[in-house]
């Protein structure tokens, strides 16, 4: 028998401290951390955000409504209030590491896509079409000379 | 019968005696007759979306040209739009059509360098009517010639000259920006996954 290793999985666990996202109801779309775990269905979650459109008021939300993000804000005590959820949230740039998250990054692209006017989608895709082209062109290149 | 009222003397009075037409009837009607309700509807004048604004790019719906990307030149006050391709780009001629089947987009054309002379002498009424003479259906002579084929209709140079007056102005100003040419040649279409209930145009 060879030698067993157990490795801890890596999960995303319902955590204090962890960041969540609202996949529905009145919040959807916005971010909130986790600051203290009711139950098995429920958290109560705060999203101390600047801008008031994605501010997420301190409330008790059941879990099937987040979904948990790679985010934890780190060291965040159990229960903590506003203005130290707020410290901590703003000093280890929450907002900044989802912005940059490829989730967040596909959905800003589906949003500007679907607010493209009629001109702009015609140019768009004829621009995609000239990249295509020197695409195949510099892989034809490439083929031919190998 | 006789319709007047008569006058009768009776000393120094005068008695009036109503002719048999005037005389009130001896029985009222066993059913009442319903008189109509008096309209409190007003005609107003034709009032145009807030989009269609002249020189903003439509996408025409219905009709021999549906799905060519036309410019809108002026809201006539009949409730129609006066369009043009313009010819040269997409072979739409100067057109009247109905607003309701039209997609206005929010891209516009500069039409402030168009001949508004012409454009006057083409939005009145009578530029678009149908001319009679050249109209046989009906007529016996367009009975016997029924088998026949119609002789190919001649564009008037007039029109002609009227279309190349106009779209001069806009083919300069479509050529400033880029695509802009291609996209009005181009038609629109939808494709499998397009929601048009969601597009923004």
């Amino acid at each position: 028998m060879g030698e067993a290793s157990v490795v801890a999985s890596q999960w995303r666990m319902v955590e204090v401290g962890r960041v969540v996202l609202f996949s529905n109801g009145p919040f959807a779309g916005r971010l909130a951390a986790i600051v203290e775990i009711i139950d098995h269905k429920r958290v109560l979650v705060e999203g101390p955000s600047e801008s008031k459109d994605l501010l997420v008021p301190r409330h008790s939300s059941p879990l099937a409504a987040l979904s948990l993000t790679r985010i934890v804000i780190e060291k965040l005590p159990r229960g903590a209030g506003s203005a130290a959820l707020q410290k901590l949230w703003q000093a280890q740039e929450v907002e900044g590491t989802w912005n940059k998250s490829t989730y967040a990054l596909n959905k800003a692209k589906t949003m500007r896509r679907r607010e493209l006017n009629d001109f702009e989608r015609f140019k768009a895709m004829r621009l995609k079409k000239q990249v295509r082209f020197q695409h195949r062109k510099s892989f034809a290149a490439a083929k031919a000379s190998a | 019968m006789s319709t007047e009222n008569k006058t009768k003397k009776f000393g120094k009075q005068e008695r009036v005696i109503p002719s048999s037409t005037d005389k009130a009837l001896k029985y009222y009607p066993a059913e009442d007759v319903a008189q109509p309700r008096k309209s409190r509807k007003t005609q107003h004048p034709y009032k145009p979306r807030a989009s269609l604004q002249p020189g903003a790019v439509l996408i025409l719906l219905a009709g021999r040209f549906r799905g060519k990307r036309v410019v809108l030149l002026k809201v006539l006050p009949q409730g129609v739009l006066l369009v043009t391709g313009p010819f040269k780009i997409n072979g739409v001629p100067l057109r009247r059509v109905n607003a309701r089947y039209v997609i206005a987009t929010r891209t516009t054309v500069p039409v402030e360098g168009l001949d508004s002379k012409t454009l006057d002498k083409v939005s009145d009424e009578k530029y678009f009517a149908r001319d009679k003479k050249s109209d046989k259906k009906g007529s016996e002579e367009g009975f016997f010639k029924q088998g026949e084929k119609p002789e190919k209709k001649q564009v008037s140079s007039d029109r002609a000259d009227d279309q190349k007056s106009i779209d001069k102005a806009l083919l300069s100003s479509i050529k400033k920006e880029q695509f802009l040419q291609s996209y009005l040649s181009s038609s629109f279409s939808l494709r499998s996954g397009d929601r048009p209930h969601e597009m923004v145009f």
